[in-house]
């Protein structure tokens, strides 16, 4: 192990200053939200620590994951964080391929056996024998559970990995499965999105060096710091939202003026991310600045909540589209049409009572 | 003794040896106490704050200019009018919980159903004849009639258990993590994964209370015109009043 690098050196190597390092400490201290006590030990790490082995697997997915993670802004530039961890296997990234690739990827879990951490993009389809995704000619549900019995730890990238994004919509005819269902014996932490954020990918990994511990997870397994909160609870749209001022339609007066999406559909108030802080390429906006609803993708299922743009979700239970309010609509229609035939008949049949009473009083008389 | 024994097979079982005893001399029965009464009406108010409210939060009313954003506060009151009426109601469920332990007979009602009492189910199949105009004659009941005892149990008791629950569950998600009511009902969100679910099954939730509430108020006044007891005087008075002197 004490051939790799440290992140220190290689930074240098990479012609960036100490002041530029330190800078760089700060920074990740902030957006990990430690104190600045900790920016010293952050360098200290950095200084001292090789470089963790990261070996980077891809299921099915799209490659939203890797796109982002190599456009993170803090930590500095993407040679550097692709410089941070030593990324011995990822076929995306890595200049090797086919048979060489593959030699690589057994090269490395015989290396650092057990001390590795595996980076999941996208996730086993367990159907047909996990037909559905092939990697260097075996299915990938194969491939994972071999590459993840001897990891440390893993984390499982983007919506896909942690839930199962669009590929385990309803009705998931390849059985797409989140890896958490698959690798029950590793810690995993499930870093959702899709994709996740630059930021936020590479503030994990540096936690992970910097402590050499997991981040706090909350129940579902994510990092508590980034998915803490709901993007509804920091938007700057929020006053809007108290206030009763909601865009209507796309192109009304309220859509100009930046008021709350809510109406349209914004998934905010039910997704747990750091977008309304953090951001998006390098801090510069994200969906809701920008004029368009949280479509929720960091969220369990987000693609089976109906229409991204209604609030009330559609309901496909019933054949057709309608959403609670006109199914409980219908529901009470039909009960109030029932209880107004139940009174007139009641009534009728009072009615008749009376006067076949007043007939057998009649007669009696 | 004898009137009651045999009053006991032909009476609702609701209907306790003492009340029988009233009934043969006076035509009223002291049924549901103060406090039960108390809450049936805050618990009706506040559902109906629920319901209003409720709607409005899952489709808003149309956007108002009325000052600057941050000195209106339009949904921001129907939201936090929606959480104080919650809380209101989980009170009064909690208090009425407790009633049925130290109250009447008769608060014991809506939350056991008595399943295993052949007379009952005897006594349900009246109460369905009867609403299907299959029975001429409506039976005496102190308490609930069984039917209605079956509905508060469904409507009420699991209803508005399942309505407080989900409802914490979305609450807590504004209160935040590290909170206690994300420590009780936070579980829930997660264990049914995205939070849009959970907004989902508390709104039909609130249609199921709705259409409770449409049939409850119906039968009562129903009830009050065409049986033979009291019904909607009684949860004012407290005091079920009979319409004739026969027991059956």
């Amino acid at each position: 192990m004490s051939q790799i690098e440290t992140f220190y050196d290689v930074m240098r190597r990479q012609g960036i200053t100490r002041r530029s390092f330190m800078k760089y400490c700060s920074l990740t201290a902030a957006a990990l939200g430690l104190g600045p006590s900790f920016v010293p030990k952050i360098a200290h790490a950095m200084e001292t620590k090789p470089r963790t082995p990261v070996i980077w697997i891809n299921g099915l997915e799209c490659t939203c994951c890797s796109e982002s993670f190599i456009r993170g802004a803090h930590p500095l530039a993407k040679d550097v964080v692709l410089s941070m961890i030593s990324l011995d296997y990822s076929h995306v990234l890595m200049a090797a391929a086919g048979e060489a690739a593959e030699a690589a990827l057994e090269e490395a879990i015989e290396k650092y056996k057990g001390n590795y951490i595996l980076a999941v993009e996208g996730n086993p389809p367990l159907n047909e024998d996990g037909m559905f995704c092939i990697n260097a000619g075996k299915p990938f549900v194969e491939q994972l559970r071999h590459v993840a019995k001897d990891a440390k730890a893993i984390i499982s990238w983007g919506a896909c990995a942690s839930y199962g994004c669009v590929q385990a919509a309803k009705p998931n005819p390849t059985q797409a499965t989140p890896v958490h269902k698959v690798i029950k014996d590793k810690p995993i932490i499930k870093v959702p999105g899709c994709p996740p954020i630059a930021e936020v990918m590479t503030g994990v990994i540096t936690y992970m060096l910097t402590f050499d511990r997991l981040p706090e997870l909350d129940r579902q397994g994510r990092p508590a710091m980034f998915y803490g909160q709901r993007i509804h609870d920091k938007c700057y749209r929020r006053p809007h939202f108290d206030a009763g001022q909601f865009v209507e339609h796309w192109d009304d007066e309220n859509a100009r003026k930046g008021y709350c999406l809510y109406k349209v559909g914004c998934k905010g108030p039910t997704t747990y991310n750091a977008c309304s802080t953090v951001r998006w390429n390098e801090g510069t906006s994200f969906p809701i600045q920008s004029g368009h609803g949280c479509i929720g993708c960091s969220e369990d299922g987000f693609w089976d909540q109906g229409s991204f743009y209604n609030r009330v979700t559609d309901l496909t239970q019933f054949g057709v589209e309608a959403n609670a309010d006109q199914v409980g609509m219908a529901a009470a229609g039909v009960v109030g049409g029932g209880i107004a035939l139940h009174a007139a008949v009641s009534a009728l049949k009072s009615a008749q009572k009376k006067s076949q009473d007043h007939v057998s009083e009649n007669e009696e008389a | 003794m004898s009137l009651s024994t045999e009053a006991d097979t032909v009476l609702t079982n609701d209907a306790t040896d003492q009340d029988i005893a009233t009934i043969t001399r006076r035509t009223s029965v002291y049924v549901y106490e103060a406090p039960v009464r108390l809450w049936h009406w805050i618990n009706a108010l506040a559902i109906i704050v629920l319901i209003v409210t409720g709607y409005l939060i899952g489709s808003p009313p149309p956007s108002m200019q009325i000052a600057e954003a941050t000195h209106q506060f339009v949904f921001g009151y129907i939201r936090f009018a929606h959480f104080a009426a919650g809380m209101i109601m989980t009170v009064g469920f909690f208090g009425r919980i407790y009633w049925a332990f130290v109250g009447n007979h008769h608060s014991k009602q809506m939350f056991l159903l008595p399943f295993w009492k052949a007379t009952w189910w005897t006594e349900v199949w009246h109460e369905i004849k009867w609403y299907a105009f299959l029975e001429n004659t409506p039976k005496k009941y102190v308490g609930h009639n069984p039917l209605a005892q079956i509905a508060m149990f469904f409507f009420m008791t699991i209803g508005m258990t399942f309505m407080i629950v989900t409802g914490f569950a979305l609450y807590a998600e504004g209160i935040g993590q590290g909170s206690w009511q994300d420590a009780i009902f936070g579980p829930l969100r997660d264990w049914i994964g995205n939070s849009q679910v959970l907004h989902q099954i508390h709104h039909l939730g609130m249609w199921f209370i709705l259409i409770f509430m449409m049939i409850h108020i119906y039968a009562a006044i129903r009830e009050d015109i065409m049986s033979r007891q009291s019904m909607v005087s009684t949860m004012i008075s407290g005091t079920r009043t009979f319409k004739d002197d026969k027991v059956d």
